[in-house]
């Protein structure tokens, strides 16, 4: 078989001087701030469950249990966090989006409780349907409005979403009056996740097996791309390395997620109503992948995508690299931003079904400061706040950062004003590492 | 001068004036197929500005841009391009987050069936383009930030060359460049004139304009002092019109 490994014709001087990590990093062509990222979620995930283990006697973080609620805690800040990738890439910020989602939420809350059952009656399979396209529609449209005011208007969109900040959550608070709307229509509940808004293990098995063929036909893809315009190709054990550790992830999410077993009071429910007899030892039904999980999974497959093998994405990159070069390129960056701030608006949309649905319930309140821990997770996700830099698998890896510090702090018994204090601190101190390695790497 | 048909382009009578100062006042100049004009004059005499009416950056405040006798409307970049007319700025106007595939292919991408980035069909479509402009050129997967000065405006003279311009806008082309490549541009010049493109040369380097330009039209102070044949005047002549806004004795 024929094959090159060689990238340019001086690695050969450059192979012999490397080590065994940086030849393995080159020839795997694995982004080492990705590498750095899952590190430091491991470490702080290790070291709150043996915090929790010496203190208390036994580790609780490290559980299914655990890293299954924070897997569907972290789907509601990962989804809207994607989006902030792009605002911040192409040098806006967007405070607005807890408001907005605190608004569609309430909007969706009562629609699907007080307007739609007067039509279609309680309980029509139609209206967590209606409900969820009215909540997706509004939040587009919020956000392609504030894109407009921003690009047509000449208003910053510093000032745009702070203003959209206290606008949106007042209106969510009009629309309602500060009523609390519950419960909302059991189907819309299971997108929040919780044991019937999970796909069980079956699914699971199904989706984990899809996401291995997925990783193997990229490899493949990848490959034979390579191979047809003779660029140089990654070395067999790489690629071998790649998919056996990309399968092995998928997998062993799929044994920890259907490790987790319904809880006997739902079993027991779930056995009445289905009747089915309850064994001795009690029925092990596994939750498999949360709703909301494989929802957050999709947004990111999908804004990846966007981001990198459409034009739209590219543009996206070029404005944030440089506006004036991106507009003499023929872009039209005004229209651009309106179209990142509204699929901003949308994802926020999202978000709010999320949201609401694992409250099942709407309230004026939901989603107030998310927009820090948004903009927060997609920092600490290495998108840079001068503008250009930025990828989707970060901002969803810091919001699960995010998301584990507080989980962690909450299981170990911190209370709230401690945990504000570490999580403001881990934000600038991720910043401040982030540069440290921008500038070396330079 | 030789009646030579139609102008390819024609830039009649164009002003603009940015909050009271007139930038470029009442300039008409033109550009004839497999012709350099070379825009001379000192820093803030109007060239940049004259010549981003034409790219698409500006927009004129009065006059009219005429490309093969028919008044054009180039209200935006986009509208440039679809007449075929390519810009290299002083600036460069790369995205330096980006490679130089992406750059060079930028607002034009390339795209599979799918209506896809074809991010391999672009580097192989670069590589071909930059072995011929650029031979040393082997940073293909870097952002552009991590190129010299060369390199970068070699990226940036391949993006105008690459899609067949009919007419090419050069902004000090040769300002970040050594004497190697400096000679490598001007052959490039050569070669596309052969190709009949018209060019516009901003350059301050008057051996250049001397060697490089069939005419030269010099702006002062945001006005047109006049355009003579290269190959008619003296580089004194030239420095005289740039430096004192005085006419030589035959006018072009």
């Amino acid at each position: 078989m024929t094959q090159t490994t060689s990238t340019t014709p001086n690695t050969g001087a450059q192979a012999a001087q490397e080590g065994p990590v940086s030849r393995f990093l080159r020839a795997t062509e694995l982004d080492t701030r990705l590498l750095g990222m899952v590190g430091a979620l491991l470490l702080i995930w290790i070291g709150f469950h043996f915090y929790g283990y010496l203190k208390n006697g036994f580790g609780s973080f490290l559980t299914p249990r655990n890293l299954w609620n924070l897997s569907v805690q972290t789907a509601s800040i990962g989804i809207m966090a994607t989006g902030m990738v792009l605002v911040i890439v192409t040098r806006h910020i967007d405070l607005s989006v807890g408001s907005v989602l605190g608004f569609c939420a309430i909007v969706m809350g009562v629609m699907q409780v007080q307007v739609l059952p007067q039509f279609l009656g309680l309980g029509h399979p139609l209206i967590w349907i209606i409900a969820i396209l009215c909540g997706l529609a509004l939040g587009s449209a919020i956000g392609a409005f504030h894109g407009w005011l921003i690009a047509y208007r000449g208003i910053p969109a510093f000032i745009v979403t702070l203003g959209g900040l206290l606008v949106w959550r007042g209106a969510a608070f009009l629309v309602a009056r500060g009523e609390t709307i519950s419960p909302v229509d059991s189907t819309f509940a299971l997108l929040g996740g919780g044991p019937y808004g999970a796909v069980g293990a079956m699914g699971s098995w199904i989706v984990g097996l899809l996401a291995c063929a997925g990783i193997i036909y990229l490899i493949l893809h990848g490959r034979s791309q390579r191979r047809k315009f003779e660029f140089p190709l990654r070395p067999v054990w790489a690629e071998t390395f790649l998919g056996v550790i990309g399968c092995g992830i998928v997998l062993g999410a799929v044994l920890l997620v259907n490790a987790y077993p319904w809880p006997k009071g739902i079993v027991k429910q779930y056995a009445e109503r289905n009747a089915i007899e309850v064994p001795e030892g009690g029925l092990f039904i596994s939750h498999g992948f949360a709703i909301p999980v494989l929802i957050l999974i999709a947004v990111g497959i999908v804004m990846t995508f966007l981001m990198t093998r459409t034009r739209f994405g590219r543009y996206v990159f070029a404005i944030g690299g440089n506006p004036e070069a991106a507009e003499l390129a023929g872009i039209n960056t005004r229209w651009m931003t309106v179209k990142i701030f509204a699929l901003m608006g949308f994802l926020a949309g999202l978000s709010s079904v999320v949201a609401s649905a694992r409250l099942n319930s709407a309230t004026n309140a939901l989603g107030t400061l998310d927009e820090l821990y948004v903009i927060a997770s997609a920092v600490i996700g290495g998108t840079s706040l001068g503008g250009g830099i930025g990828t989707i698998y970060g901002a969803i890896i810091g919001a699960l950062v995010m998301q584990s510090l507080q989980t962690g702090m909450v299981l170990i018994g911190f209370d709230a004003a401690i945990q504000q204090v570490v999580v403001g601190s881990v934000l600038v101190f991720a910043v401040y590492l982030d540069k440290l390695y921008r500038s070396k790497s330079k | 001068m030789t009646d030579r048909g139609t102008p390819l382009v024609e830039l009649r009578d164009i002003s603009i004036a940015f909050g009271g100062i007139k930038a470029v006042d009442h300039v008409t100049v033109d550009l004839y197929p497999g012709e350099v004009v070379g825009l001379l004059g000192h820093n803030g005499a109007g060239k940049s500005t004259l010549i981003k009416c034409l790219s698409g950056a500006y927009q004129a405040d009065s006059g009219e841009v005429y490309i093969n006798g028919e008044r054009a409307v180039i209200e935006n970049p986009r509208d440039a391009r679809r007449y075929n007319i390519e810009t290299i700025y002083q600036t460069l106007a790369l995205a330096d987050n980006l490679d130089a595939a992406s750059n060079l292919f930028l607002g034009r991408e390339l795209v599979s069936p799918r209506g896809l980035v074809d991010d391999v069909r672009m580097e192989a479509e670069t590589r071909k383009i930059m072995a011929r402009l650029n031979p040393n050129f082997r940073k293909f997967n870097v952002p552009v930030s991590a190129l010299s000065g060369g390199q970068r405006q070699s990226v940036a003279i391949a993006r105008a060359v690459y899609f067949n311009a009919r007419i090419l806008i050069m902004d000090e082309p040769t300002a970040a460049l050594g004497p190697h490549e400096t000679q490598m541009v001007a052959e490039l010049i050569e070669e596309l004139k052969a190709q009949g493109l018209g060019i516009f040369l901003i350059e301050h380097d008057i051996h250049n304009v001397m060697k490089l330009c069939d005419r030269a039209s010099v702006m002062k102070n945001g006005q047109l002092v006049g355009t003579v044949n290269v190959n008619e005047v003296t580089d004194e002549d030239i420095l005289g019109m740039i430096i004192l806004g005085k006419q030589p004795e035959k006018t072009a």
